[in-house]
């Protein structure tokens, strides 16, 4: 090998893992790790470090795994980020670190999500811990939402020596890697229930089955509970629909219900108490990542399964890397199409969905090519369920129960960007429910970066 | 884990407890409901709050069992825990917010039916404490199913009516309403809650006489939290979700049908388990009962 060729990685046959929920990905082992690491080039001025959200010292962590020195690669990687397991499976690295890594100029990036999986999985073997915090600060602070930012605000704060209590509204920690992303991207008791107690190792306290705006305000929370300061992490929020006839016809479901059925709720496993529908024929509407999460999961399920979006191949928003995955395990996607109606049976389930094709048009301001429908060119697709992927809209429940807390006109909270801080004093947010839905590094990057925020508040309070 | 205080059953099926839940004891109001899993493989189970005592730091809860969930939930016993309880949910009741002179002119009526007697106690039990006055109504098949009777006594004007006449008034909801108002009580404000279809009726009526009626939604749920959609319902042709826009809604603008219809989703999935868990080793599925 010449150096220009990343090293392969293995991964579940497609015909076999479309029929089980085990992780697709297998990761590396030690040999090829250390053999990949070799292609580094250990730049003087790395750019994939200014492409990371979280600033991981990319190239010192994998000169460590370089000389199989997997413990400190883990310390140089966990300085800087509460979740490396996590990252390394769904961190968009193509157009992140890697996507800024000087031998992809000339020949495949150096592959930093892989060997950022691989120190992360063998420091768990190993049972190497992070290292907290020397000295205690004394001043508590709440973290609303165990997802990625809010895991990320709350491991840096307690590193930094804060009293971090979190409250999460579900009966289990871990937002959208727990309910969202399915177990054959993410495992969910192996990777992520780990990474969550690599979080709690730090003294980080967790109370589930709290909603905030509900159970207890924020204003309760500082006033009469004793937190100085406050992270609201509490991801985006209801699902959207398309408001077409047939919308609420049985066999139709948003993607997030469909996706915490199967993995929060277990319903994949035949054994699990919680039902899901197995479809026969499936139609996802939509075309990011969470539409393709949803979709493989049908698939799973055992499902023949459509994915309907209005844009062509090019502007599909998801990753790469899921869309060659999904393909390779046999899901059809019907691009430059967009649904119109659904329709039902005399009992109320779906029997069909009406769909019409699309063209794209001139450029709008945007720069993007907006889809435009083709006259009279409707057509059906038989199935029996329809999983609308359309986003979500900023949840209610903490903005309306919070006084002087500024929301935007989506409704989103607002928030400055380096420090997090909101138009409420000790209050700072960061996330989906400052951005929208987006990606689990950029809300991972919010949490660090209202870490410092809170930290810098607290000392000079 | 929250520790059982309490658990009896009340009549046939229909089970009341007394659970240790500091959080939601401290911030329900009437109207609002919350979410328990009965273990770590549990369901998520959406249930109304019957009464809380704050200091205490507890809530009460009253569920009918009917699904392989409830009946687990039936079974446990004072000293027993469960896994998760979440709340409060939802919003709470639309009279909570309105001013005390306001409510003293209105004239009051509540229609409970079944099990949904239960979050119809709270409602009554605050106005009496803010010094309202209401009339309650309970629908049950039969006396044995009347449930929280001598309670409701305490706190308003209760009239019982049962299908088969053997307790109180004879007939449903909706005939004992029309009799009270042709009796002269002109009710100005009507809260209805109890099973779906008793509801549309209700409603059908309340129309009829020109009463405001608000309803108290109890579709199918998982997060509770506005996350998952699953129950979304058309409230004057616009989607609501019931956990973060309702529980309750007007019901003159609800479309019941569609709810009603939403509510099979999983009968065959949860009959299914339920036949599993009552047949345990000899269930094989083969008697096609559960296909």
């Amino acid at each position: 090998m010449d150096g220009f060729v990343r090293v392969p990685v293995r991964e579940q046959d497609a015909k076999v893992r479309a029929t089980n929920f085990k992780e697709v990905c297998l990761g590396y082992n030690k040999e090829e790790a250390e053999k990949e690491a070799v292609r580094c080039l250990n730049c003087k001025n790395p750019q994939c470090v200014q492409g990371c959200p979280v600033s991981i010292n990319i190239p010192a962590f994998i000169q460590q795994v370089k000389t199989g020195d997997v413990e400190g690669a883990y310390q140089t990687i966990s300085k800087s980020s509460a979740l490396p397991a996590v990252c390394g499976r769904v961190c968009p690295q193509e157009s992140q670190c890697e996507g800024k890594c000087v031998r992809g100029i000339k020949g495949d990036a150096v592959s930093i999500g892989k060997l950022e999986r691989y120190v992360a999985d063998t420091a768990r073997e190993m049972g190497i811990l992070p290292e907290g915090a020397k000295e205690k600060k004394g001043k508590k602070v709440a973290v609303i939402g165990s997802g990625p930012s809010g895991l990320t605000c709350a491991g840096d704060l307690a590193k930094m020596g804060y009293d971090v209590t979190i409250f999460e509204a579900l009966h289990e920690a871990g937002g959208v890697l727990v309910y969202g992303i399915p177990e054959f991207r993410l495992p969910k008791e192996a990777v992520v229930k780990k990474e969550i107690e690599n979080v709690k190792s730090l003294g980080v306290k967790l109370e589930t089955d709290v909603v905030i705006g509900k159970s207890v305000t924020i204003d309760d929370l500082m006033e009469k509970e004793g937190f100085e300061a406050v992270f609201i992490g509490s991801g985006a929020g209801l699902p959207r629909f398309m408001n077409i006839p047939g919308e609420q016809a049985m066999g139709v479901f948003s993607a997030n219900e469909f996706l915490t059925r199967s993995n929060l709720m277990k319903a994949f496993d035949e054994n699990s108490r919680t039902p899901i529908m197995r479809p026969k024929k499936c139609v996802v509407v939509g075309g990011g990542n969470v539409a393709m999460d949803a979709a493989r999961t049908a698939l799973r399920l055992g499902a023949e399964v459509h994915v309907v979006y209005r844009r062509g191949e090019e502007e599909l928003p998801a990753r790469k890397e899921e869309v060659g995955h999904a393909k390779e395990e046999g899901i059809i996607f019907d691009l430059l199409t967009n649904p119109v109606e659904i329709h039902a049976d005399e009992n109320g389930w779906v029997t069909g969905i009406t769909c019409i094709r699309m063209e794209l048009g001139e450029p709008d301001e945007s720069g993007r090519r907006s889809p435009v429908e083709v006259p009279g060119s409707e057509f059906e697709i038989e199935c029996d369920a329809v999983i609308m992927s359309l986003g979500t809209s900023p949840n209610p429940l903490i903005s309306s129960t919070t006084k002087g807390l500024e929301i935007n006109r989506r409704k989103c909270i607002v928030a400055e960007e380096a420090t997090g801080q909101t138009s409420k004093p000790g209050v700072f947010a960061g996330g989906d429910a400052v951005t929208g839905a987006a990606t689990v590094i950029l809300a991972m990057g919010a949490g660090k970066a209202a870490a410092k925020g809170i930290d810098e508040y607290l000392s000079n309070k | 884990m929250f520790k059982i205080l309490e658990a009896n059953e009340l009549t046939t099926n229909i089970y009341q407890m007394i659970v240790e839940a500091p959080r939601v004891a401290e911030a329900c109001l009437p109207g609002q409901f919350l979410i328990i899993r009965v273990d770590e493989e549990g369901e998520r189970i959406p249930l109304t709050i019957c009464d809380y005592d704050r200091e205490k730091g507890t809530v009460e809860i009253v569920v009918q069992a009917i699904g392989a969930e409830t009946h687990l939930l039936s079974k446990l016993k004072a000293g027993d825990h469960l896994a998760d309880v979440v709340g409060p949910l939802g919003k709470p009741s639309d009279l909570c917010e309105e001013s005390i002179e306001d409510l003293k002119k209105k004239k009051i009526v509540f229609i409970a039916g079944g099990v949904g007697t239960a979050p119809v106690y709270p409602q009554a039990k605050w106005l009496k404490e803010h010094g309202v006055d209401c009339d309650v109504i309970i629908g049950a098949k039969n006396k044995d199913l009347v449930i929280l009777e001598d309670r409701f006594k305490k706190v308003c004007n209760l009239h019982v009516t049962t299908d088969d006449g053997s307790y109180g008034r004879s007939g449903m909801v909706t005939k004992a309403l029309q009799d009270l108002w042709d009796e002269g009580n002109k009710y100005d404000h009507c809260v209805a809650i109890g099973p779906m279809i008793m509801m549309k009726f209700v409603c059908k009526l309340t129309q009829e006489l020109g009463i405001p009626t608000v309803v108290s939604m109890n579709p199918i749920m998982v997060d509770g939290t506005g996350m998952c959609g699953a129950c979304r319902l058309t409230v004057d042709g616009q989607v609501k979700f019931a956990c973060v826009d309702g529980p309750e809604f007007d019901g003159h603008k609800v479309d019941f049908d569609q709810a009603m219809n939403r509510m099979k989703l999983y009968k065959t999935e949860e009959g299914r388990l339920l036949l599993k868990a009552q047949e345990g080793d000899t269930h094989h599925g083969g008697c096609g009962n559960c296909d």
